[in-house]
């Protein structure tokens, strides 16, 4: 899989179809969805995440808002992979995205399409908007967490 | 007029100055601006060769710097053709615009009475009268801006009524750029008994400043949006209203007298207002500053950046991916979009090019409403920036792409 995923343009066309054409882009807000509103502090992304979480299980994701083309492509992106996994397989997926932006060691078999932000903290002042919508995500799961204990 | 080439030798920040591996250019004026020498030797020099704190000292050092203090005043009264003692010194245009708010406002308005504003204000100049608001049962009512976001007399005219106590406006919107027929606003406002407060934290900087000629009641600005350090600003007001205005900050030096029983013995303006040790190395600043801009005369600086920005319009009209939003604005300021690119990511484009820009609401959120888009770009321009800028930032523009957006990553 890595020359694939090696090369910058199926990266580049990666983000542009995720930004252009965003997955789970809406909210259902029915029974069992949970909502968490990201509005960034020093951008203007702003955005809405959605999670129906079960006995541990990811069942549905969503999003809507207004938003860059690295935040609405990466939480798109990411409403893909963690959907049907549990928490525990989410946040594991989740952590080692948010290790490669931040130039930490990650895995980069967990990361799939992902693997498309692994230059975005080229662009420092970037790394909030690749990461904005993802941390929704691990609020969601946090709270659900919560809710079980 | 002056020579640009010769201004420009004055700024540290315009001398080889890289972003991105290009030559900078610095378009986000509007957010702050590049200080000359002189500033920066005036901040400098006073920690160097002063040093000390300003009132009541009983040596000689301190007996200078608090008339040097006290000179910067006199120098920022000149500027705007007020009294020294109508200045008062604060932290920024937005302390300056609470403490009339808190100050004044809280004291002074009722239930039922009116604070009219527009909806291009700067949170900075709003948020403050929300909270008055909230305390005093008073509210605030819209004067509605015409289909291109100016603010009209005729509009201004029909949204005044006898309930009216305060009109709150910025003189020159941060977001669009329109210089605002102060004067008749005023002479309106003034009519039915209302208080003025000018925010001028977009028009001082750039157009001549005489307080007593606009009669505004109040008028603010912020040091650093006109070649000032940051951390001071300035709160213009007439004196017998500033006389009827409380402090909201309390402490040394504003007090004459106190005792144990809770007494207070307050000073007169402006000294009631400077509680505590001001930041006196910026006064200084400030000082130098409103001298650099004076030489350059203020009149100069407009006609500059009038031509600049009417250049750079007629550049910038050809390219047809562009919508610009304030063409007919006289002032430096450019709010745009490129058609189906998020303006973040067009600033980050413009960002690798070495362009600095600003994308965002700007603050005036309730604005944004207005004009039918949830953000905008703002390419701003101040009396140092020059048409070989707007070029470089024309040809930048005419690459925004959503490809070459994304593209910056790779």
């Amino acid at each position: 899989m890595s020359s694939y995923f090696d090369d910058p343009m199926v990266l580049r066309q990666i983000i542009m179809d995720h930004y252009e054409y965003p997955r789970n882009h809406e909210l259902k807000k029915q029974e069992g969805y949970a909502e968490v509103h990201m509005a960034s502090e020093s951008c203007i992304d702003d955005l809405f995440i959605e999670a129906k979480i079960k006995d541990g299980i990811i069942e549905d994701t969503g999003f809507e808002g207004t938003a860059c083309t690295i935040a609405t492509s990466s939480t798109s992106i990411m409403s893909e992979l963690i959907k049907g996994k549990t928490t525990k397989e989410a946040l594991e997926i989740i952590n080692n995205y948010l290790a490669m932006v931040d130039e930490r060691e990650y895995d980069e078999d967990m990361l799939e399409e992902l693997i498309a932000f692994k230059t975005v903290s080229k662009q420092a002042n970037r790394i909030k908007c690749a990461t904005i919508g993802i941390k929704g995500f691990v609020q969601l799961i946090e709270e659900s967490e919560k809710n079980h204990e | 007029m002056f020579d640009v080439s010769e201004v420009r030798k004055d700024f540290p920040m315009l001398q080889n100055k890289m972003m991105q591996n290009h030559p900078l250019v610095y378009l986000d004026n509007g957010a702050t601006t590049f200080k000359p020498q002189s500033v920066i030797d005036a901040v400098t020099g006073y920690y160097t060769t002063t040093s000390c704190n300003i009132h009541r000292g009983d040596y000689d050092l301190s007996f200078q710097i608090s008339s040097e203090y006290e000179n910067a005043r006199k120098s920022v009264a000149q500027f705007l053709n007020a009294e020294a003692k109508e200045i008062v010194f604060t932290s920024g245009a937005t302390a300056s615009l609470n403490q009339i708010a808190y100050g004044y406002g809280l004291k002074h308005l009722q239930k039922g009475d009116v604070i009219l504003t527009t909806e291009a204000e700067h949170a900075s100049s709003i948020l403050p009268w929300f909270k008055v608001v909230e305390q005093t049962g008073a509210v605030i009512e819209y004067i509605e801006l015409t289909e291109k976001g100016e603010l009209s007399v005729e509009n201004v005219r029909k949204a005044l009524h006898e309930k009216v106590k305060v009109v709150v406006f910025a003189a020159v919107s941060n977001v669009l750029g329109f210089k605002n027929p102060v004067k008749e606003i005023t002479r309106l406002a003034h009519e039915l008994g209302a208080v003025v407060v000018c925010d001028g934290a977009q028009w001082v900087p750039h157009v001549k400043t005489d307080v007593k000629d606009l009669d505004v009641d109040f008028m603010v600005f912020s040091a650093h949006k006109c070649c000032g350090p940051t951390g001071i600003g300035v709160l213009y007001g007439k004196y017998d209203l500033l006389e009827d205005m409380e402090p909201v900050v309390y402490g040394g030096g504003a007090n004459a007298r106190f005792d144990a029983c809770g007494n207070i013995l307050l000073k007169h303006a402006p000294a009631k207002f400077e509680a505590g040790t001001p930041a006196i190395e910026a006064a200084l600043g400030l000082k130098a500053a409103v001298e650099y801009l004076q030489k350059l005369d203020m009149d100069n600086i407009e006609a500059y950046e009038a031509d600049l920005k009417r250049y750079a319009i007629e550049k910038l009209k050809e390219l047809d991916h562009l919508m610009i939003y304030n063409a007919e604005a006289s002032t430096g300021i450019i709010a745009f979009n490129v058609k189906d690119v998020f303006a973040q990511d067009a600033a980050s484009y413009l960002n690798s090019q070495g362009i600095a820009v600003r994308a965002g609401n700007h603050c005036a959120k309730i604005l944004v409403q207005h004009l039918k888009t949830s953000e905008t770009i703002r390419a701003s321009f101040y009396f140092y920036n020059t048409k070989e800028d707007v070029d470089r930032f024309v040809e930048a523009c005419k690459n925004i792409t959503v490809e070459n957006c994304v593209g910056l990553f790779f």
